[in-house]
């Protein structure tokens, strides 16, 4: 272990948890947007309740994001500062652009919508989440067009030995961020539509399993209600099904939208990154098969010796690459003497490399990794997207069956939209090794950089071991805070996300906003909302 | 001589001056929501004069980091990395405080809000004291070697200096919380900030006086000893204001302090950014630690679109929620229970 390895588990662990959180963001905060619409257009008060029970889950679930996205942005700097020096004129405008631009919209207009219930007018406070959940996308592209140039640098020119940037055109409209940018999108709208599918159908289930709602003969839902339960009226019902279709719909949409950007990715991977793509497909021998399963040391070494094809599926790999069932694609065995030849076999005798400098490059990521994370990536999507049909049409009766294991797996099932999207990001980053930032192979010369001489020269060991044991402790801590709460309020159902619609006898009018006569007593109505 | 890097340098600087000035009251409430304050109902009065605004008030210290990494990739790489250990601090006192702000809420037994609050309280002493000592330590230097590098091991930044800013900043966010929770607020709450202005404001405000002092005599230039002058005719009249009960000109002349008194420390360094106390050939400067003028024109006009609407909206949210919150306007916090049948 040195510095080099604990600063990469410490971006390793502190990025895949930040995008545990953020892709739920990104997804929920459109579904979001399309229920307050709704309420503000039909004045229908099920999408009020919606609004009110999912925006509840989005803010718990947005500060940790929100906190976890500092430590993104300071740790380049702290552990990462010769990649800060060298990739700078470059890397760090998009991540200015997205504060400027996204950040401070994101931010403000989310306070706006928070404490803006009965302050604003219906259409400006329906405005403000508008423009919050648009910032929220906008910064997703700024960070997604930071991260594309490190895997496929453009717009630069390369001077006193670091890029410069020249285009910033070309940096934002590179082909690798508008993919992988629609992938992110997509996924993230994936693993939405599992968490209002799951939570929907607890809330379904446990209706029919208190006897609230039964079935007649066909299995057709008879809604009912229990007035000794807060919130448990027949309208909560409403509230149920539609989250739950709202769900399944946007998880399938996202999966097979993920699924089209995926495979456009992957051809363009196979000309920007082919090591990335062979070593996804543990594509030893240059050829056309696509391995199903593959077993033997797979790249516990980062080399072929071991590597024994199963099962494969000859022309696959060509399609998958090319679009064509004869074309050969090169395998890892034939790519490592076109790297060493273009980027030279040891790690150049330059001060910055400190140790490491004259050792050999080890080209081949590891393919343990790369491999089962491109298809752990693709298996929960495929499982998810599978999941969200059959549940659209268990439920087009209205109502969940009564099974509690079926209940349990839905519930389950939120998390593996969340896998795929992690499973994808370990992929694509461990696969970009041994660079920090992969070369462009039809582009500029010398922009290149290998992550050995990224790491920051004057942190010590010690200190890097301070941060990653402080980060993960409370980052697990957190997250535990984080689960539980989301379980909390996800149990209580509306009523506790909105207690105002149920302070009174609730008369049934659909078009009142909950505030005004709930509370009498709040002087001035100065708070629709307290922390 | 490309006027480009100068421009940043003051943009930089503006974003600093605009986050001491916004976040210092949100880390003063925060820190006065522990020690200022007795009750559950003034700690949720505290926390929720703050609560549409202190997210967006927080940006500003993520466009001023990344801002820096823009404009000047050596000065941000030089700082942070030699800053290692302070920084992660921060950074887990701006996890918890952000956290705990959302959080606080979403529980009622006393072992819970107990453990927000003092994550909100402690995690904003620590976020002001780190961040003074970050930006005292830039103005007045670090052991940074030819490549940028801090040389002298962990702790080689725990200087004087370090200590002086973060006492300059906690002191400052201590008084800036308390006037604006005198101009935000009503009832106890109020007359608890009135008091802590006037009695502790001149004591609060030494440390900050001193760091400003400190960078005017070691890199002096005369004329800005006239913003210094404009800043202390102004925290006098903002104590004076305060003890007349005139709080929205306290907040206004202690907001008109803080931006002649940081002002006179940024255009005093000028144009250095990260001295270092090596040998001042090191030295980190708007000329050799600069992005190209590409990319520094066009971060020129993404901020003059971006910056001037943030400041419109922002101001637009103060406005929007310009009203005193008291006790009677806290409401009472409902209990989560599953809605399950029993």
């Amino acid at each position: 272990m040195d510095a080099l390895d604990i600063a990469r588990w410490q971006f390793g662990i502190t990025t895949v948890y930040h995008f545990l959180l953020v892709p739920l963001t990104l997804g929920l905060g459109p579904t979001l947007v399309i229920m307050q619409t709704m309420w503000v257009r039909t004045g229908n008060e099920r999408y009020l309740r919606m609004v009110k029970f999912w925006g509840k889950l989005y803010l718990i679930n947005f500060i940790l994001g929100v906190a976890t996205g500092l430590v993104q942005e300071f740790q380049f700097g702290m552990a990462w500062s010769e990649y800060s020096r060298f990739v700078g004129d470059v890397f760090g405008a998009p991540l200015a652009m997205e504060g400027l631009l996204a950040f401070f919209f994101e931010s403000t207009f989310l306070g706006l919508w928070i404490f803006g219930w009965n302050r604003l007018p219906k259409r400006i406070h329906l405005a403000c989440l508008w423009i919050a959940v648009a910032g929220s996308w906008v910064s997703a592209f700024f960070i997604i067009v930071a991260n594309s140039w490190m895997q496929h640098p453009v717009g630069v020119a390369l001077q006193n030995g670091r890029p410069v940037m020249n285009d910033i055109w070309a940096v934002l409209t590179n082909n690798t961020a508008l993919l992988a940018y629609s992938h992110t999108i997509f996924g993230s709208l994936a693993v939405a539509g599992g968490f209002l599918l799951g939570i929907a159908w607890y809330h379904l289930w446990q209706r029919r399993r208190d006897g609230i709602d039964t079935v007649d003969a066909d299995k057709r839902v008879i809604v009912g209600e229990a007035r000794e339960i807060v919130g448990r009226d027949k309208a909560d019902h409403r509230v149920w099904i539609t989250s739950l279709r709202i769900g399944a719909v946007v998880a399938i949409v996202g999966f097979a939208a993920v699924a089209v950007t995926g495979d456009m990715q992957a051809k363009l991977m196979f000309e920007q990154q082919p090591m990335k793509m062979a070593a996804a497909e543990a594509a030893c021998q240059t050829g056309t098969s696509f391995s199903v399963l593959t077993i033997g040391d797979v790249g516990a070494t980062q080399n072929c010796d071991n590597v024994v094809g199963v099962i494969e599926i000859p022309g696959l790999l060509s399609f998958l690459a090319t679009g064509t069932f004869d074309t050969q694609v090169k395998g890892v065995n034939d790519l490592l003497p076109e790297y060493q030849a273009k980027y030279g076999t040891t790690i150049p005798d330059s001060p910055v490399y400190g140790a490491q400098a004259g050792q050999s490059i080890q080209y081949v990521p590891v393919m343990q990794v790369t491999y089962w994370g491109f298809r752990l990536m693709i298996g929960f999507g495929i499982l998810a997207a599978f999941a969200a049909l059959v549940a659209l049409w268990l439920t087009r009766k209205g109502t969940v069956p009564e099974s509690k294991w079926l209940m349990r797996l839905a519930v389950f099932g939120i998390l593996a939209p969340f896998a795929a999207n992690a499973a994808g990001w370990v992929f694509t980053e461990m696969g970009r090794q041994p660079f920090v930032v992969a070369p462009n192979p039809t582009g500029i010369d010398g922009v290149f950089m290998f992550t050995q001489a990224a790491v920051s020269p004057g942190v010590s060991l010690g200190e890097l071991l301070f941060s990653v044991i402080t980060l993960t402790v409370v980052y697990a801590a957190l997250l535990v805070v984080e689960v539980r709460l989301l379980f909390k309020y996800a149990r209580a159902g509306v009523a506790a996300a909105a207690p105002e619609l149920f302070e009174h006898d609730h008369d049934g009018d659909p078009g009142a906003g909950p505030g005004h006569d709930a509370d009498g007593d709040r002087s001035g109505d100065v708070l629709a909302f307290a922390y | 001589m490309d006027a480009l890097p100068t421009i940043w340098f003051i943009a930089i600087a503006a974003l600093w001056i605009g986050y001491l000035l916004l976040e210092g009251f949100d880390l003063g409430v925060g820190m006065h929501m522990l020690f200022t304050a007795r009750t559950d109902t003034e700690r949720r009065v505290m926390l929720n004069s703050i609560g549409p605004v202190w997210d967006g008030n927080e940006v500003w210290l993520i466009t001023a980091g990344a801002a820096t990494f823009a404009a000047f990739p050596l000065w941000y790489a030089s700082l942070f990395s030699s800053l290692y250990l302070p920084l992660t601090i921060v950074l887990v006192g701006l996890i918890f405080r952000a956290v705990a702000i959302e959080y606080r809420g979403k529980g009622t037994s006393v072992r819970w809000t107990g453990a927000w609050d003092r994550s909100i309280g402690v995690g904003s002493l620590i976020v002001a004291f780190g961040i003074g000592a970050a930006l005292a330590l830039t103005t007045t230097g670090l052991p940074i070697n030819a490549n940028g590098d801090r040389v002298g091991g962990a702790f080689a930044w725990f200087t004087g200096y370090a200590v002086l800013g973060g006492f300059a900043v906690v002191g400052f966010c201590l008084v800036h919380g308390a006037v604006f929770l005198a101009l935000k607020t009503d009832g106890t709450v109020r007359q608890k900030a009135n008091r802590f202005v006037t009695r502790w404001a001149p004591i609060a405000l030494l440390p900050i006086v001193g760091w400003v002092l400190a960078v005017q005599f070691t890199s002096g230039r005369l004329s800005c000893l006239l913003l210094i002058a404009g800043a202390v005719v102004a925290v006098s009249w903002a104590w004076i204001s305060a003890r007349r009960g005139s709080e929205g000109k306290a907040f206004l002349g202690l907001s008109i302090f803080l931006v002649l008194g940081a002002a006179s420390i940024f255009a005093n360094v000028f144009p250095v950014l990260l001295p270092s106390t090596i040998d001042s050939a090191f030295s980190l400067t708007t000329s050799n630690a600069a992005s190209g003028s590409y990319t520094l024109s066009v971060m020129t006009v993404v901020t003059a679109i971006g910056l001037p609407l943030v400041l419109v909206y922002q101001g637009w949210t103060y406005w929007v929620f310009r009203k005193r919150i008291s006790d009677t306007n806290i409401p009472a916090a409902h209990t989560v229970v599953d809605a399950v049948r029993t």
